[in-house]
């Protein structure tokens, strides 16, 4: 698996820097949780890397390859995949339909054909029951609940078997069996040998899923490190906790 | 009888029309208003081709098609940057475009006063001349026509159409370029419109620029939205029903000026009244 290096990047919106001058390395094997006040640039991270915000300067190293510029649909060829801070489900086709969408050849002409139609559809059915929801998938996605609705989205990159995962607050708004059951498939995910970043503000899951923290604060770097050296510095809870 | 089989003919044809752009606004989410442009070029091509170039009436309506593939290509490749209403108002200002030519070019279209003479085709000796057989064809290209759209949307790529319309940010990030599926179903479907306005040119045999407006688009748009969005029988049932509308306006004898203006104030009437009671249509699969 490739390690995510991030150097000095810089993404501006007008005269708003919402991320600065931000380098830390994403390792493989590894739950990366990204912490920081609201609007310290998380979010925009996170479209930076999937490519749904264009750098504006900076390099993203993957795989020893250096990007520079990334479109979202390149994002998966580099192996990365992520959720949304608002679930983003494609909402009026069925939960089976929301994890084949992703499974569908790539080419406009190749999906016109489902050669790997059974192959695709025994892996639906894989990540459905994974999230508990093989029994709802002839429902329409937005007639789940919002915690189902999440998993679907998490379940939705668990189909593509990518390298790296964003995933952005996915335990707000989750019951505590839905907890459990996400926070297994991270640790799965990284028993698997992948990077899996945590955007998260539940201090909690953090330090016990976390193995390393990256602390943003007004888009630039503040802290990373260990969850329980970072956690106590006095610049991070002043700025995160506000103590 | 007589009166049945032409009912039935103007019925198929509008039928293609609307599954045509069920499978760009319905399926894909891209509401288009250009779609009359796109009838207008397969009715001249195969009106102007059968006339003044001899070429058989099949081959011509192949011609068409392949001309509004071409012009599809073209324009679609600057409207798939669009969304939302920025697509619609490209569309329209498309459609207008289209028009104005039918309407100003006269050495070739005629202008206003359209293309006359045009005749109906014959196949390995089976003319097509009447109108039974020619509601034949009709509703033997409709079925084909019904057939294709089905099959489109049964495959992935009719999945990411889906879920380009549901999201096509989203649907990006998963590698998927949202702009060559875009242009490909709406270079599909402005082909099946196509197919429709040669069967018209070869059904009503005279052809000008007021059959390709806006005002047919709206009509279009109507058939879909009152049938069913992402539906391929709403659109056919939509499309009965407002052909039922306009027939009704005549039997009950209305003058044919009323009856014309008349049946655009039902259109828009059925739009509104759709979006309050049931934005999905009678059958739909989708809301706006």
């Amino acid at each position: 698996m490739s390690a995510l290096e991030i150097k000095n990047l810089h993404k501006n919106f007008g005269g708003v820097r919402a991320v600065d001058g931000l380098s830390f390395v994403l390792t493989p094997g590894k739950i990366t949780g990204i912490i920081g006040p609201n609007g310290s640039g998380k979010s925009t991270l996170t479209n930076v890397l999937s490519g749904m915000a264009a750098i504006d300067s900076g390099v993203l190293i993957i795989g020893g390859e250096q990007i520079t510029g990334l479109k979202s649909y390149e994002a998966i060829e580099f192996g990365i995949t992520r959720t949304f801070q608002e679930v983003r489900l494609f909402e009026q086709i069925t939960v089976l339909d929301n994890i084949l969408v992703v499974l569908t050849e790539r080419g406009v002409f190749k999906s016109l054909r489902s050669a790997r139609g059974k192959m695709h559809e025994v892996r639906a059915q894989e990540i459905l029951e994974r999230i508990g929801l093989w029994d709802k998938r002839h429902q329409l996605a937005r007639q789940l609940s919002y915690g189902q609705r999440k998993l679907l989205e998490i379940g939705r990159t668990l189909a593509i078997e990518a390298d790296i995962y964003l995933f952005d607050e996915p335990f707000a708004g989750l019951a505590a069996s839905m907890v459990k059951m996400l926070s297994e498939i991270l640790i799965d995910l990284r028993a698997k040998g992948k990077v899996v970043v945590l955007i998260e503000h539940n201090m909690e899951l953090i330090r016990s899923l976390a193995d390393h923290i990256v602390v943003m604060d007004n888009g630039q770097l503040l802290a990373e490190g260990a969850p329980a050296s970072v956690l106590s510095q006095h610049n991070v809870i002043q700025a995160y906790l506000g103590k | 009888m007589s009166y049945l089989i032409n009912l039935a003919s103007i019925f198929a044809i509008y039928a293609i029309l609307a599954i045509s752009m069920n499978s760009i606004t319905g399926y894909t989410g891209l509401v288009t208003l250009a779609h009359a442009a796109f009838y207008g070029i397969g009715a001249y091509t195969t009106a102007l081709l059968l006339i003044h170039g001899g070429v058989n009436f099949f081959v011509a309506m192949l011609a068409g098609i392949f001309l509004a593939g071409v012009v599809a290509l073209l324009i679609g490749s600057v409207m798939s940057k669009f969304r939302g209403d920025y697509y619609i108002l490209g569309s329209i200002g498309f459609l207008y475009i289209i028009n104005s030519i039918m309407k100003n070019w006269d050495s070739v279209t005629g202008g206003p006063l359209g293309v006359a003479g045009i005749t109906r085709p014959a196949l390995f000796g089976v003319s097509f001349a009447e109108n039974l057989p020619f509601l034949l064809l009709c509703l033997t290209l409709l079925i084909l026509v019904y057939w294709l759209a089905k099959w489109i949307v049964s495959t992935p790529f009719g999945r990411v159409l889906k879920a380009i319309r549901e999201d096509e940010e989203a649907i990006a990030v998963f590698g998927y370029r949202t702009k060559h599926f875009k242009l490909l179903i709406f270079m599909i479907g402005c082909g099946m419109a196509a197919l429709a306005g040669g069967l018209f040119a070869g059904y009503i045999r005279y052809i000008d620029p007021s059959t390709f407006t806006i005002v047919d688009s709206v009509f279009m748009l109507a058939c879909i939205i009152v049938g069913g969005l992402a539906n391929v029988r709403g659109a056919i049932l939509g499309t009965a029903i407002l052909v039922m509308i306009i027939e009704f306006s005549r039997l009950i004898g209305l003058p044919a000026d009323v009856a014309a203006q008349l049946r655009e104030v039902i259109y828009g009437v059925l739009l509104i009244v759709m979006m309050f009671w049931r934005p999905q249509g009678l059958i739909g699969e989708y809301k706006l």
